[in-house]
């Protein structure tokens, strides 16, 4: 099944994330990953959702359809950036332990903590560099591991969102006349 | 003004500025504060007291049909609000504009399972249009302000507010001059021109061409526009269930109702046509069948308000999103004027053949009352005294109403469409009858439907609402379960027979006067009798047991394939018919 990456912003209030993942699940959509957080826009929050999909025409609709949903874009044939993070745990003992530095190294991963038998590694990169890289640590025995989900943003000047300029009002609510 | 209100004082406020006359409700602990402040506006808000918030639901969602306005609603925290559950479903299916207004309970106690306590926002999300969680006083003029402007926008629909009571308690200085914060929601875009040259060009090129509208042509007052677009092309017209009252079924254009229980020539002409022009209606599958094989020659043109509707169910070439008024008028301006007499004539020539109502004047000879004398007479007298709304609630006799009586007038038919609920029919005709105080409004259930929700008989009593009369279609049956068992389950009738309390008399321990006919001479002299009582009245019509609605296309099955008719005993295959297509003399050509 094709895997599709939606991006929407939302205004930032309490339930909208509910009525936006309910929604995948009473169309029938399965969530491969979900990235939610704050963007340049006060107020304003960005999620992004890699579904499971062949289509996701509807589903785009119908988020686009929920009040609090301000834009809705599904990149999946745009050129973007995909990142993710992830945090692993993995056994490192005295023997071992120069090796996987040496392979953080390739990576472009980091040591965040280390123990007397164990070691906490950021890595970050493309959703395929991470699979790749949480392979190589696997037979050093992974006894944590946590994702992010993927964050993805459209390259070049042009914004997933169509509209360049928001006004922000005294009181910190976008505009209704913004992001149109 | 800069005086303090009460949360309850402004939510009363809020409710006259945006226009509300009348709510249907009940009270409870955490809407208390409401009910105390709302004494003091009596004058300008009428409560009518209803005997469970299902019937309140209902009844402001036949307000809001009938008027045109928000029909307001009230319940409790817990259960007042999960009463008002089905009602909200079937406002959002149908998209008819209310708001729901809940009291929930007091902010230090959400979240840890109080008394009465039911997350309301968290259960009717995927039914409401939008809904609202106030804990902030400040927030109430900005939120009743959306959710009227919500609700009754775009594609108009329900909208809940449920309202912590400290909030309701508390006081302030209310901000009227509030904004809405709304920068998602665009109700009011333009459709593009270039999608409007497109259909009028695959119209124009059409040998065979065929209108189909929904609900959305009612919602929008398109119905001048539907008759001036039809006649201007020559394009016959079908209506569907919601669509019913949106072109007149006398005029020569108006083939009637398609789908499931629509007639033979009407699905006919859907699978035969090379162009569909869909105006408000959302392609259910009630209405499609089994959808790859529906309308399988047809190019699709496909105008809706929302978005999301179109493509969702049925393969669409040209999508139009907007007004169905807004649409039809620009279209109208460069619409060529066609020819397309020889296609009617072919409609007309099927609808000779397969006479509509064949089925229902096989009259076995036993029979001394008939669903469809009931209907017919009923249909006459409607239509010669005029002023009428009728409600329907949900079964055999809600398609029987929809099939035997001529409808002319847009806004009075009202039916349960999307989610089908029956107990819809009483509490809906009592909303209607509230509205529309001059005109007549028949409530026609069934006896299991009517079961339902008849306690909101008492409301009507007490409310002094007199122009609402109740036809009861009394089989003894939840007859469309029993007509499925009998069609397709070899008459297991199981959970169908029902026994009913002497209706007449139930009528009159409610003060309401009530009569039953069991004979087809006593019918016209009954309907003229309820006219003539002043007050609200119960005819329980006892008919004939086991008829059926026909013609019917199996669940699942393509409009093409129609029973039409189930001599008894049922014969092992259905009845079903076929045509031979009208040859297209010229391939269709197709441009943009």
């Amino acid at each position: 099944m094709k895997r599709h990456t939606i991006i929407a912003l939302m205004q930032d209030q309490p339930g909208v994330l509910n009525r936006a993942v309910s929604l995948f699940r009473r169309r029938g959509y399965n969530i491969a990953s979900l990235a939610v957080g704050h963007t340049e826009i006060p107020n304003i929050s960005r999620m992004t959702v890699v579904v499971e999909s062949d289509e996701v025409e509807q589903v785009v609709k119908q988020l686009d359809r929920l009040i609090e949903v301000v834009n809705v874009t599904d990149v999946t044939y745009e050129s973007t950036v995909d990142r993710e993070m992830t945090l692993l745990k993995v056994g490192a003992l005295n023997g071992n332990r120069a090796e996987i530095v040496a392979l953080c190294e390739v990576f472009n991963a980091k040591v965040v903590d280390v123990s007397q038998e164990s070691m906490i590694i950021e890595m970050t990169g493309s959703p395929a560099k991470v699979e790749n890289f949480i392979e190589v640590m696997e037979p050093f025995g992974i006894n944590e591991m946590m994702r992010t989900g993927i964050i993805a943003m459209v390259r070049g000047a042009k914004t997933s969102h169509t509209h360049k300029t928001y006004s922000v009002e005294g009181n910190g609510r976008v505009s209704t006349e913004a992001l149109k | 003004m800069s005086e303090k209100l009460t949360g309850a004082q402004i939510m009363c406020e809020a409710l006259i500025r945006e226009g509300v006359e009348v709510m249907f409700g009940i009270p409870g602990g955490t809407i208390m504060p409401f009910y105390y402040a709302m004494y003091d506006y009596q004058d300008q808000l009428r409560h009518i007291l209803c005997r469970h918030e299902q019937g309140a639901g209902h009844a402001a969602d036949g307000y809001a049909r009938a008027s045109g306005k928000v029909g307001v609603c009230i319940g409790t925290s817990g259960p007042g609000s999960t009463n008002l559950v089905t009602a909200i479903a079937n406002a959002y299916m149908d998209s008819t504009p209310i708001v729901a207004v809940t009291g929930q309970v007091a902010t230090s106690l959400i979240g840890r399972d109080a008394f009465q306590e039911t997350d309301v926002t968290g259960i009717t999300m995927p039914i409401t249009k939008h809904n609202y969680l106030v804990k902030d006083i400040e927030e109430l003029p900005r939120v009743f302000k959306e959710a009227f402007y919500i609700a009754s926008t775009g594609r108009t629909g329900p909208v809940l507010i449920d309202i912590a009571k400290d909030v309701q308690q508390s006081s302030t200085v209310p901000n009227w001059n509030v904004e809405l914060n709304l920068p998602g929601y665009h109700p009011d875009r333009t459709f593009d021109h270039e999608e409007i040259r497109d259909a009028i060009a695959l119209l124009t090129e059409a040998k065979k061409p065929l209108m189909i509208i929904g609900n959305g042509v009612l919602m929008s007052g398109a119905t001048e526009e539907v008759r001036q677009f039809a006649e201007h092309m020559g394009v016959p017209v079908v209506t569907t269930l919601h669509g019913i009252g949106g072109f007149p079924e006398d005029h020569p254009l108006s083939l009637g109702m398609p789908g499931m229980h629509g007639w033979v020539h009407v699905n006919r002409a859907i699978q035969e046509c090379d162009v569909l022009f869909n105006v408000g209606s959302r392609f259910d599958d009630r209405v499609t069948g089994k959808m790859s094989t529906f309308a399988p020659n047809a190019r699709i043109i496909h105008v809706d308000i929302d978005e999301s509707e179109i493509g969702k169910n049925i393969r669409t070439d040209i999508g139009i999103v907007g007004d169905a008024r807004a649409v039809l008028q620009e279209m109208l301006k460069e619409m060529p004027q066609r020819d397309t007499h020889e296609w009617v004539e072919y409609i007309r020539q099927m609808q000779e053949k397969h006479q509509p109502k064949q089925h229902y004047m096989q009259r076995p000879p036993e029979a001394s009352l008939m669903p469809y004398d009931v209907f017919t007479t009923l249909s006459r007298i409607i239509n010669e005294r005029g002023n009428y709304r009728v409600v329907a609630d949900v079964g055999q006799h809600q398609m029987w109403t929809a099939q035997l009586i001529d409808w002319h007038k847009p806004r009075t038919h009202f039916s349960s469409g999307g989610l089908g609920t029956m107990g819809f029919g009483l509490p809906t005709g009592m909303g209607v009858a509230v509205a529309k105080p001059n005109d007549t409004v028949w409530v026609i259930a069934g006896d299991g439907g009517f079961q339902m929700t008849n306690q909101e008989l008492q409301t009507i009593v007490q409310e002094g609402i007199k122009n609402i009369k109740v036809a009861i279609i009394n089989n003894g049956y939840l007859g469309m379960v029993r007509q499925w068992q009998e069609l397709f389950e070899n008459k297991r009738y199981s959970g169908t027979p029902l026994s009913c309390p002497d209706f007449p008399r139930l009528a009159e321990a409610y003060g309401i006067r009530g009569l039953a006919v069991d004979q087809a001479s006593a019918v016209e002299d009954a309907i003229n009798s309820a006219y003539e009582h002043d007050g609200p009245m119960v005819i329980d019509f006892r008919v004939e047991r086991e008829v059926n609605v026909f013609p019917m296309v199996p669940q699942g099955k393509s409009i093409g394939e129609m029973i039409v008719g189930a001599p008894n005993p049922v014969p092992e295959v259905p009845r079903t018919v076929e045509e031979t297509p009208m040859p297209i003399e010229t391939p269709l050509v197709v441009k943009g």
